[in-house]
This record gives C-alpha cells, structure tokens and sequence, in this order.
C-alpha cells in the first residue's frame, strides 16, 4: 500500500540550528497518526514543512507516492490541509466567516462554494447565524471550528492538526474531538496531528511518535502508551507527568 | 491565613449596542499566601476576574465591587497611577495569549531585560545575566539562542515560557497566571509549575492559576473555584474536586479523555439553564 504521507530523512535548518536532524515517518491512508514531545522539539516545524512552509534542507517528502518538490501548488492545497495551534492567530479578525471560507475556494476556481459552504458549516456545527459574524466575535472554540470548516471546504484528503484543542476548555475540546472524529469517519481522512496531551492522542490516533530536540525518540502503537509498554525514558518521563503535580 | 487579597462582589459589565454583557457578575473569594484555581468553561469569565484585579479592564468597560483589596489597600479607590505602580511591582499576570503579550518587534531576552530594568536598578549586564537564568529556569534549551529570537521565531511553549519568565523576573507577591502552560508539554508543564510552587511556599507568594485542566489544578492547587457564566458555583479543596457536587463541575470532569478509558465520542456538557440563575 502506497503511504499517504512519507517523511524520509527530512532535515530543517533556520540560520544555523537544526530544527529537524533527520526526521523519518509514514502514515497509511485513512490512518491517524499522533506527534508528541517536548515543546520546542520541531513538531509544528514538521507539519509545516509538509506544508511548504520551512526551509527543508534535505531529505524527501511525498505524498500518495509523489515526491514533492520545492513549492506546492495548487492541487497539494486541494489534497494536503493544515490547522494552525493557534485559533487567535490563525484567523484574520476583522474577517467575516462567509469571508474566511469564499477565499480558498476563490484561489481554487471552484464552482459549487455555495453547497461546499453549507456542507463545512454544518459539518462544524455552526449554523447559519455565524455566517456573517466576525472572527473577533467568535469564541476560541468557535474560531477552532472556522478553521476547520476552512481546512475541508477544499475537500482534502490529509489534515495536518498543530494542537488544535489545547487553547480549548475541557468542554469545548471534547466536542471539538468528536467533531474531528465523526469527519474523518465521514470523509475517509488521513490525520497527522500534534498534541501535548498524551490521553488526547491516545483517545484520537491508532500510532505515534514521540519526538525531542528535533529528532524521534520513538514510535509507539497508542495501545502501547496505554499498556505502558515504552522503551525510552523520556517517553516514560511524559507519561509519569501526565498523571499531575506531585509535591516533593 | 493572612489575607492577601480580599474581594467582594466583583461585577465587570462591557455596555454594548445590543445591551450590556455582564462578564463577571458578582464574585467573592479571598486568598492568602496559597495557590487559588480557577476552572470553567470558555466565556465564564476567568479572565476578566483576573484582568479586573490586575486593573488592566478596558475603559469601555465598568468594575464595581464592595470590595477589592490588596494587602489592606483598597484598590477601587487606587488612582490609575498608584495601580500602574503596583503592577509593575508587587502584582503580575501571565496572560493567556503570550504570542500577543509579546512585543513582536523587540527580541526575547531585550523585553525580559526591559522589565526587570523598570523595576530594579542593575547593570545591562547583571539584566541579561538574570534573563538568561530565569530563561534556563523555565527549561528553555540553549537560553542564548533564545535570547535573540523575536516572538515569531520560537516555538508556541517557548514564548509562553517568555511571558513567564518575564513576570517572574520582577519577583511579584501576587502572581495571576492566565492558563499559563497550556502550550506546554507535559514535563516543561511540571517544570514551571515546581517554580511558583516554590514562590508560594518560600516567598509567600499568592497565586491565582487559571486552567481548563481540571486534573492539573486538583493535583496543583489548594482550594479551586468553579465559574460558570461569570458566577462561582462551587468552592472546593482542590484535593476533593473529584467529590465535587455541582453537574457541572462533573460534567467538566467527565469531558477530559482519559489514557485508559476508551470512550467514543467524548461526553459533552449536556449546560442546564439554572446553572446559570
Ligand atoms: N522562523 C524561525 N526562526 C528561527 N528558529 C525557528 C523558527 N521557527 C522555529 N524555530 C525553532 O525551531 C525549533 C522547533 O520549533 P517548533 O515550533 O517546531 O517546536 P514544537 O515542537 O512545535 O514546540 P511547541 O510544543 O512549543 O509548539 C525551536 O527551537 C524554534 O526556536
Ligand atoms: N472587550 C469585550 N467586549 C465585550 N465582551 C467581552 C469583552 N471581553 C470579554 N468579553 C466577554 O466577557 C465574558 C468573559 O470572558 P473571559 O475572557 O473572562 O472568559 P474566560 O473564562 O477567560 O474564557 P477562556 O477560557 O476562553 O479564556 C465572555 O462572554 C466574553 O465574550
Ligand atoms: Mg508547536
Ligand atoms: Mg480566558
């Protein structure tokens, strides 16, 4: 089987620090894959070398088997969709969400936006009353869902997900979760996705890579966090942690 | 328990076109020298309760309270430079948002430098000496490489562990700290958090934690509060949360997903309109 995404060797550089020494990785078609580990450890610059957005000094990335080459275009955008850690950030504010959601299908020429629009809103569970709202007016786990709605209104087959619940109350990210289940259940997606939370990747992907300092430490099976079954200490670390503060 | 902040029926109003939207509406708690947890939803008005205290509410805004109290001093009575001063000094607050607290155009290390200058005379050289510390305290791999990044330059945690360092540097007494790891992974999360510990139980320090993790603040915290439309529903030890008695507070609870639980979908807060009377 032809891996929807395969990371080989990939190495990134800004100025003279690697922020990527190497990094290698598949994930399947219809699989959702977890990236954990130490904050500053490279895993938004992975995901957003995929996306075209880090300088790559070598190594290969292909995706559906094809190698990618320096820039994306258009139909990578069409395939390959990314959701930002930031939900604040990510959004322009003085931007309607009719507005937000019009511009990739614009940039795309595609024809059927009106029935497209209805579809992610209502996927995300925003009806039609927050169609002319503001971003600004929007809650963060309003906004978090926009974004979503933004990253499938292409219709892509792979979802790049930096943290996309961590800026998120309990409540909001457990409805947030479900969502992101329930449409990549519907829309047979492929997921990478980054979290800090080792019980939300557990909860959400089949594998995961635990990585620090710009390099993988290990790939695990979730069920294998979930036994204990780690062989590294720093994932032994992380897990230990998870469990709360301990007063000494 | 010395009482180092006192407040009474705390209310923050933001008149609007449409009306007034009451985003805190009559709060009380008082705190000592402990570690005070504040959880609820988003919207339920942790922030403002905490933006109010710090004085740092926008002007179209309204704060009343029969009481708001630092250290004796009356602080709705305070001129706007008398809180300015006690800002800069004796109270801080990490924000939520460090990537907007930041000054996008001015290096790391430059505005921890800058803050702890506006506070205490010491030497360019002691400053950066000190920020490279507290840049090391907070578990920043290679603090001198951070040191000359600008905010767009580090990754989510580090400019969150930025903001922390910089509220640390000028050594407060009250600390309010707006979810102030939520970016972090795990083991940094605990990091930081041995670090206030140690300032409330060496320095005295109070501190108020603003989280949406609830295990994190029942493993951290003394005492917790539980907001829900800008009220108090429940006070509890923090130890006891998982005996918590409001619905909501379960519900809360309930919705995390948990390493050795499979549960699809996630339980979601079925929100009742009385918890909000
Ligand atoms: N534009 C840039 N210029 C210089 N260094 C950068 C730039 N972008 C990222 N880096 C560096 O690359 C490293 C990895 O950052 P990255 O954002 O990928 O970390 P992360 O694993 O996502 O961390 P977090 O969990 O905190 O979000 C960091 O040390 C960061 O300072
Ligand atoms: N400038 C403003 N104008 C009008 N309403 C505002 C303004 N700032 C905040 N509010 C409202 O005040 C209420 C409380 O907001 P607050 O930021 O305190 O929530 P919070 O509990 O901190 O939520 P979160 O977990 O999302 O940070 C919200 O309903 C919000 O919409
Ligand atoms: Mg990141
Ligand atoms: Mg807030």
């Amino acid at each position: 089987m032809t891996a929807a995404l395969a990371i080989d060797r990939l190495e990134v550089v800004f100025d003279r620090f690697r922020a990527l020494k190497g990094v290698s990785l598949e994930v399947q078609p219809g699989e959702s894959f977890g990236l954990v580990g130490e904050s500053g450890s490279g895993k938004s610059t992975l995901l957003r070398a995929i996306a075209g957005l880090a300088p790559v000094t070598s190594g290969g990335i292909a995706v559906d088997g094809r190698t990618l080459g320096r820039g994306r275009d258009k139909a990578f955008y069409r395939q390959v969709q990314m959701v930002f850690q930031d939900p604040y950030g990510s959004l322009h504010p003085r931007q309607t969400v009719d507005r937000l959601l019009q511009e990739p299908l614009a940039i795309h020429g595609v024809a059927d936006g009106e029935r497209r629009i209805q579809r992610a809103l209502d996927e995300v569970g925003l009806g039609n009353g927050f169609r002319f709202r503001y971003a600004h007016q929007l809650s963060g786990g309003q906004r978090q869902r926009v974004a979503i709605a933004r990253a499938l209104i292409l219709e892509p087959s792979i979802l790049l997900l930096d943290e996309p619940t961590s800026a998120l109350d309990a409540s909001v990210q457990a409805e947030v979760l479900n969502l992101l289940e329930e449409v990549r259940r519907r829309r047979k997606l492929t997921f990478l996705m980054v979290s800090h939370d080792l019980a939300v990747i557990t909860h959400m992907c089949e594998r995961l890579m635990v990585m620090q300092n710009g390099e993988a430490v290990e790939n695990l099976a979730a069920s294998d966090l979930v036994e204990r079954k780690v062989t590294k200490d720093y994932t032994r670390n992380l897990l230990k942690a998870s469990e709360g503060f301990v007063r000494a | 328990m010395s009482t180092l902040l006192d407040v009474e029926d705390l209310r923050v109003t933001y008149p609007t076109r449409t009306g007034v939207i009451e985003a805190v509406r009559g709060v009380s708690f008082q705190l000592g020298r402990e570690r005070l947890g504040i959880v609820g939803e988003s919207g339920s008005g942790k922030s403002q309760t905490g933006r109010a205290i710090m004085g740092l509410t926008p002007p179209q805004a309204q704060v009343s309270a029969k009481k708001l109290a630092f250290d004796g001093i009356d602080l709705m009575a305070a001129s706007p430079r008398e809180r300015r001063a006690l800002r800069g000094n004796r109270i801080a607050m990490i924000l939520q948002d460090p990537k907007y607290s930041l000054d996008p155009v001015m290096s790391i290390g430059r505005q921890i430098v800058e803050t702890l200058r506006a506070h205490e005379r010491v030497s360019k050289a002691e400053a950066r000496e000190r920020a490279l510390a507290m840049l090391e305290a907070v578990q920043i791999r290679d603090p001198a490489r951070v040191f000359d990044l600008h905010p767009h330059e580090v990754s989510g945690g580090m400019g969150q562990r930025a903001m922390i360092a910089m509220m640390l540097i000028a050594g407060p007494e009250l600390m309010i700290a707006d979810e102030p790891t939520s970016a972090l992974d795990v083991t940094v999360q605990l990091d930081v958090l041995k670090i206030l510990d140690k300032l409330v139980a060496e320095r005295g320090m109070g501190l108020i934690f603003i989280s949406h993790d609830l295990r994190l603040v029942s493993s951290f915290c003394d005492r917790v509060i539980v907001m829900y439309a800008g009220k108090v529903v429940e006070q509890i030890k923090a130890s006891e949360l998982r005996n918590a008695q409001h619905p909501y507070t379960l519900g809360l609870l309930d919705c995390m997903p948990r390493i050795d639980a499979d549960r699809h979908p996630l339980p979601v807060l079925d929100r009742k309109p009385e918890w909000a009377a």
